[in-house]
């Protein structure tokens, strides 16, 4: 094996790669998520008309390709004289997308609520704020976990897609290497490796937090 | 019984329309310190319906609630909250919050409304529960209970805000027959301790040797009224007819 | 009205490509389904070393992203010396990935089903392979109908990867079309509709799929069907 083209060409580059990934990722799944409670609760509560509208969103959001999606944002919104840098481009696109996507999850959860939950908090005295605080919270935030937590999971892999708008990512890196050496197999070899590891701990963590957080008999725990 | 004392709970016309049905109309209960009140009747007859008018899970379209004389205003958010501290509710389907232990069922209300601290909270459902029999269940969850531990806890969560008055709605037609004595047996040490109660049930056996009165609905009204023994024994009240069908389907 | 004119213009050129996307979709998911349920079969019903050697492929194939594969493929093919053809390996990629996905769908559905089952086979004296193939399979692949529909419409999203090798798919014509024209916002614009109206179209087909092969009484059909709120 040719050790120095791993650790003199192939590792540094990709590990300025990660540091880009790393700096996509972690916004667009804060974010992201952070638009899907938003977006979640408005398609649950919100007036008929603007629960419609998320809900077109969302339903755009997930029946068009990242790939177009990206390549909207990138190439032709410069023509409506909105610019941006490929790793804008490509974060915005990340942030838009989890959002439709995690806001199916929040949705999902909010709705599995039982009404007798409610009524019981009300019974006791609660306010609505109390109520939502610590009844509706917990019991969605159990119920939606392992749905958002699998779409961070799939936001590491997806974010390869930056590549797409010339963003110089984990995957970008790795093609330059690759299109310089011609060592295809040997660099997407190690880039593979890179996201294993970055999913692998993301799953990880997912699982243990839900066990953290499991209740017996609870959101099939 | 001291009659100077207003009622515990005066419940005055209520009326209510659902989906354009009227179902409850003028309806009025006055409850005493220490009665028990037991609405029977058929389902559907506006019992359940009644029950949460009384603390306005269900807001009443008109009528008057009145607790200890004071009248309530259901558009005042601050009162209203205030009002249900002081009105215990018992679920048919026990409405237990699935994420909390048993003693949290108990104890959440205390520490978040009530402002208790944790350890002082957790001290006054361990021993509620301990009244209910069930001391040594606290760190179970509501899906590792059986139903008659789970309507157990409920109540003991409703006796920690130390109510003035329970309202029971149906508490032992969700359960298995033989978990219904456990659950009966609790409420019957509650009456006997002076507890004011109103309770919707299908139970005339218990509703017969306990209830201060019984209060018979039908299509959303109260019809007939009256102490077990009146009602029973007259032949020509609705009430002793649909027990004696009652009794022909035990 | 210059961009409306470009896109219909390109329109035959990208439908075209249509044929081409929904070759290797299909390709893909068939070739998942050929592997995927002897893999979950392998899975729950194996010894410790065949679930192993399958977790492991599973846990490649989901954990790495599709652009990665297909370059490495695509690396691959060159080191073996093999004909280099763009279409053959995204729907070598598309495919393994799927076999991945729908061997945890298949899984799933095998384990939801009573254990009751499968006694129930052998004890009318039906070997193992038998109550597998007759009595839990057919079950089990009723039960994963929507699970598939969701595995359908992520596939043909993912498809939309492979353009970075060049086969001429939607993306790619589109995306030519759009470097030749300079009209990206209309093309791509148009192009995604195409996606999102496949999507629908082919869910909407499954759906009736799912309605049809019901069985009166049996639990758990309709499960899962959230994807499109169907």
């Amino acid at each position: 094996m040719d050790v120095p083209f791993f650790t003199q060409t192939l590792l540094p580059a990709l590990n300025k790669g990660l540091a880009v990934s790393l700096a996509l990722i972690v916004p667009a799944a804060l974010f992201g998520f952070l638009g899907g409670v938003l977006l979640g609760c408005l398609r649950v509560f919100a007036h008929p008309w603007l629960r419609r509208l998320g809900d077109w969103y969302t339903s755009l959001l997930r029946g068009v390709p990242l790939a177009i999606q990206l390549m909207l944002i990138y190439y032709a919104l410069p023509y409506l004289g909105i610019f941006f840098s490929p790793y804008g481009a490509a974060l915005t696109g990340f942030i838009l997308c989890t959002t439709a996507y995690q806001s199916e999850y929040i949705r999902g959860a909010l709705l599995s609520i039982r009404l007798g939950q409610i009524r019981a908090a009300q019974a006791l005295g609660f306010t609505t704020w109390q109520t939502v605080l610590w009844i509706v919270v917990p019991q969605a935030a159990r119920r939606a976990l392992p749905g958002c937590g699998n779409e961070i999971v799939y936001l590491i892999k997806y974010s390869s897609l930056a590549y797409l708008v010339t963003c110089m990512e984990l995957m970008g890196q790795g093609k330059v290497v690759a299109s310089d050496t011609f060592r295809y197999t040997e660099v997407f070899m190690a880039v593979g490796a890179y996201y294993l590891v970055m999913v692998t701990v993301a799953s990880r963590l997912l699982h243990w937090l839900e066990r953290r957080y499991a209740v017996p008999g609870f959101a099939g725990a | 019984m001291n009659g100077i004392e207003p009622p515990v709970l005066q419940v005055e016309g209520v009326c209510k329309r659902l989906g354009g049905k009227a179902v409850l109309e003028d309806c009025s209960i006055s409850v005493r310190r220490g009665e028990l009140k037991v609405l029977i009747g058929p389902s559907g007859a506006g019992k359940s319906t009644l029950l949460h008018c009384i603390n306005c899970l269900v807001v009443p379209d008109k009528g008057d609630i009145l607790l200890e004389g004071e009248r309530l205003d259901t558009r005042d958010k601050a009162a209203l909250c205030a009002f249900r501290t002081r009105v215990g509710m018992i679920f048919q389907d026990f409405n237990l919050f699935d994420h909390l232990s048993a003693l949290d069922n108990v104890a959440i209300a205390l520490r978040k409304v009530r402002g208790m601290s944790r350890d002082d909270a957790a001290a006054r459902a361990r021993e509620e529960l301990e009244k209910v029999g069930l001391g040594g269940r606290g760190g179970h969850y509501p899906a590792e209970l059986s139903g008659g531990q789970k309507q157990r806890v409920a109540i003991a969560r409703a006796l920690a805000m130390d109510p003035r008055v329970i309202l029971l709605d149906e508490p032992t037609s969700a359960l298995d027959p033989e978990l219904v004595g456990e659950v009966l047996s609790v409420i019957r040490a509650l009456a006997k301790d002076g507890m004011t109660m109103v309770m919707a049930t299908h139970q005339m056996d218990f509703a017969r040797a306990l209830a201060t009165e019984l209060l018979f609905m039908e299509h959303g009204r109260i019809i007939e009224q009256g102490t077990p023994e009146e009602l029973l024994a007259d032949e020509t009240t609705r009430t002793r007819d649909f027990c004696q069908r009652l009794g022909e389907l035990g | 009205m210059h961009s409306l004119s470009v896109v219909w213009h390109a329109l035959p050129d990208i439908l075209a490509g249509g044929a081409v996307t929904m070759v290797i979709v299909a390709t893909a998911l068939l070739m998942g389904l050929a592997l995927g349920v002897p893999l979950a079969v392998g899975q729950v019903y194996g010894g410790p070393g065949i679930r192993r050697l399958i977790g492991v492929y599973v846990w490649f194939f989901r954990g790495v992203p599709i652009l990665v594969l297909l370059f490495l493929f695509y690396g691959l093919f060159i080191t073996l010396t093999l004909p280099v053809q763009p279409i053959l390996i995204c729907c070598l990629v598309l495919g393994c990935t799927s076999t991945a996905y729908q061997s945890q769908i298949f899984r799933g559905a095998i384990q939801s089903l009573p254990k009751g089952q499968l006694q129930a086979a052998r004890a009318l004296g039906m070997s193992d392979a038998t109550a597998i193939g007759g009595i839990v399979l057919p079950q089990a692949l009723r039960l994963s109908i929507p699970g598939w529909a969701n595995e359908f419409s992520i596939l043909l999203k993912d498809s939309a990867i492979c353009f970075v090798l060049g086969p001429q798919d939607m993306m790619a014509r589109t995306s030519f079309a759009a470097a030749r024209t300079h009209e990206h916002l209309a093309l791509y614009g148009a192009t995604g509709v195409l996606y999102l109206l496949i999507t629908l179209a082919i869910l909407r087909l499954l759906k009736v799929l799912e309605v049809r092969m019901q069985v009166p009484g049996y639990a758990g059909t309709g499960q899962g069907a959230t994807e499109w709120g169907g």
